[in-house]
């Protein structure tokens, strides 16, 4: 176990005594556990062997953070520079509504709602969350409200050698409905770690659209978790957008608790260079007549890599389930590299789960097509390329957010060569 | 006025030769019909022309007047002025029609100008607003996609079109407009035309000026429009596999001419 992360570091960060306790309580079962191995199944392909705890510490240094990337004004804003918070700004009409959006310690709920969602979805990273995160951040929408437009949180980190341990609550209410959009970025060349958790509980009927957008930095490890709980008749749409990261990983639990619960989860990554996005994902069906359907595309480019792994889970009552789970990937180059698990756990007979998978190069037939209309090899690889993201692009709840996205991807495949097919090579 | 030229063209897929030498002359303004049993390299032909990977030519020449197109990639012989309406249109997610137009070498830098054309194309030939905004030939009904096809060649304005069985897929009504748009485009500018068909339908409305019989990898015979409508009444059988009686019955399931890439 790392001094810098010792229970006394803990108790040495602000907050109500409450969260202290919360935070050392944490950080003495760390000292209990070990830190996972390529040999545990859920790192399998994982570069979790390179991660050396010890040369980080909590980051400290404060920064400018960025601002939303939405097309339209949102409803509030929360910007937070190596996990605290140094800026709020709430629409009237939210505070009218009862909305909160702020420091979870401000809400009388707060100590209640932490790690509600999360507790038993925990690794060893969400613990380090519970012991380290400085400033969580709650938005509790109540029963029947309706929020229009996205309320946006920001995260940056920098500072090398620093880790940064974001923490974010939603709580949406019975009959409520909120779109939430949660940006990360970090400064490239700084080696930071970053291991925000995302709790994300949907009340009866309640309907909730998460996005979370990575543009993290070329030297950044992103260990993320994000947990959701979904009630009777409630329907959550959570996406990730995965651009940056050396080595960027995303758990995503989404859990069915309630009958009638759905949810639509969906990702788009795009990796080139030396990238390594890791993807794990669990649809757990606790209850019956729920339905998930999962849809991850993504792209490798240069010598990076993904890793997609999903479990469909349907519990023993989870009677009328339809679960399903797709996941595509686009390699560009010989030396890139996607691996695709999908797995099936049920417990159930009367089911309706699917999986699909598929590793593959640019289509020769749709390349064809393209070039036959006078475009460019070149310029029809990169069309196929983005319109592949762009189905999921089109199926993310933050319809706003999706130019922002659409110029990211192109960011993304400029910096391709695409070269050896193009206009150099064909006169 | 130019010429697109199919000299001796020879090409074959995975070792198997599937054309054996076409000859072939098309003119500006003029429609030339290659009429042939199914699985007799037609749609090989219209292939190979257009730089489909997967086949090796293995001799002769296409040319537009003097260039070469067989040394250019496919996307050079388009912008020289070749058109290929596929068979079966490739279904491209996520690319609209407006991106492949406007990424084509064939139109000009100007969105506007792209955008008219395109609104113009549709209207002329009744295809609805909101196909346009659609991912290419996703979700699209095979005639939905002839009629996508016929707009691009309107927009795109091509100096010799191959037409790969464009009848195929289309009610009566959809096909008169199609192929009356793309005599248009003959009388208009001046558009050459190579279709490729198995049925006359198509030249109720596209008027033929030489008709070709396109049998065992090769034109077999040629003539005036009279010969759309004789292979109409009396079939391919004179040039279906002359020597079938005689072979062994497993052969004739194992059809040498099919085309393996569809």
């Amino acid at each position: 176990m790392s001094s810098t992360f010792s229970p006394d570091a803990a108790r040495a960060i602000d907050g109500p005594s409450w969260l202290v306790d919360r935070r050392v309580a944490a950080a003495e079962a760390l000292s209990e556990r070990a830190v996972p191995t390529v040999a545990d199944e859920e790192w399998r392909y994982s570069p979790i062997a390179e991660l050396d705890l010890d040369t980080f510490a909590p980051s400290t240094t404060f920064g400018d953070a960025p601002m939303a990337r939405l097309d339209v004004e949102p409803a509030a804003t929360v910007r937070c520079v190596n996990g605290k918070v140094v800026s709020i700004e709430v629409d009237a009409l939210l505070v009218e509504q009862g909305v909160f959006v702020g420091l979870l310690v401000d809400h009388a709920d707060g100590e209640a709602v932490l790690g509600s969602v999360s507790a038993d979805a925990g690794d060893y990273f969400t613990e380090l969350n519970d012991a380290f995160t400085p400033h969580p951040v709650f938005i509790n929408v109540p029963n029947g409200v309706t929020v229009d437009r996205p309320i946006v949180i920001t995260h940056h980190a920098a500072g090398d050698h620093g880790a940064t341990f974001s923490r974010l609550v939603v709580r949406v209410g019975k009959n409520a409905q909120a779109t939430v959009l949660d940006q990360y970025s970090s400064d490239d060349g700084d080696v930071v770690l970053a291991c925000p958790v995302v709790e994300l509980d949907v009340a009866q009927a309640g309907r909730l659209g998460y996005l979370n957008i990575q543009e993290l930095g070329d030297s950044t490890w992103q260990i993320a978790s994000q947990v959701a709980r979904v009630e009777r008749d409630a329907t959550i749409s959570a996406g990730t957008a995965a651009f940056g990261g050396a080595y960027a990983r995303s758990r995503a639990d989404t859990r069915l608790v309630g009958r009638g619960a759905h949810g639509d989860l969906q990702a788009l990554y795009f990796g080139d260079e030396g990238q390594t996005l890791d993807f794990r994902t669990y649809q757990d069906h606790v209850a019956p007549d729920t339905t998930s359907n999962l849809l991850y595309k993504g792209v490798v480019a240069g010598k990076s890599r993904s890793i997609y792994t999903g479990l469909i889970r349907v519990r023993p009552d989870a009677r009328g389930t339809n679960a399903y789970q797709t996941n595509r990937n686009l390699k560009l180059g010989d030396d890139a590299w996607a691996e695709s698990v999908p797995n099936l756990e049920i417990e159930n007979n009367d089911v309706k789960c699917s999986h699909a998978s598929t590793v593959s190069p640019v289509d020769d037939d749709q390349r064809f097509y393209l070039e036959s209309r006078g475009v460019p090899t070149g310029e029809a690889e990169r069309l196929i390329v983005a319109g592949f993201l762009d189905e999921v692009v089109t199926e993310l709840a933050v319809p706003s957010a999706a130019q922002g996205l659409r110029r990211s991807v192109a960011v993304k495949l400029a910096a391709q060569r695409f070269a050896e097919y193009g206009v150099e090579d064909s006169a | 006025m130019s010429e697109l030229i199919i000299e001796g063209l020879c090409a074959s897929v995975e070792g198997k030769e599937i054309l054996k030498g076409v000859d072939l002359v098309v003119k500006s303004g003029e429609v030339a019909a290659v009429m042939g049993p199914n699985g007799s390299g037609k749609s090989t032909l219209s292939h190979v022309i257009a730089g489909r990977p997967g086949y090796e030519v293995t001799g002769g020449s296409v040319r537009i007047d003097d260039l070469e197109l067989l040394d250019l990639p496919t996307w050079k012989r388009a912008e020289a002025g070749l058109f290929l309406a596929m068979q079966y249109p490739t279904e491209v997610p996520g690319v609209a029609l407006r991106d492949l137009l406007r990424a084509s070498a064939r139109t000009s830098d100007d969105p506007e100008e792209i955008e008219s054309r395109m609104q113009a194309e549709a209207e002329r030939i009744g295809f609805g607003a909101q196909f346009l905004e659609r991912p290419l030939n996703v979700d699209l009904s095979g005639g939905e996609k002839k009629r996508n096809e016929t707009l691009q060649l309107g927009v795109l304005r091509p100096a010799f079109a191959i037409l790969d069985e464009l009848d195929s897929g289309l009610d009566v009504d959809a096909l008169r407009i199609v192929s009356a748009r793309i005599e248009q485009a003959t009388e208009e500018d001046g558009l050459g035309v190579l279709a490729i068909t198995h049925y006359s339908r198509l030249f109720d409305e596209l008027r033929p000026d030489t008709v070709h019989v396109f049998a065992d990898g090769r034109i077999r015979e040629s003539g005036g429009p009279r010969l759309a409508t004789e292979l109409e009444e009396t079939g391919y059988e004179r040039w279906v596999q002359p020597a079938a009686a005689t072979k062994p019955s497993p052969a004739l399931s194992d059809d040498p001419f099919a085309d393996p890439l569809g």
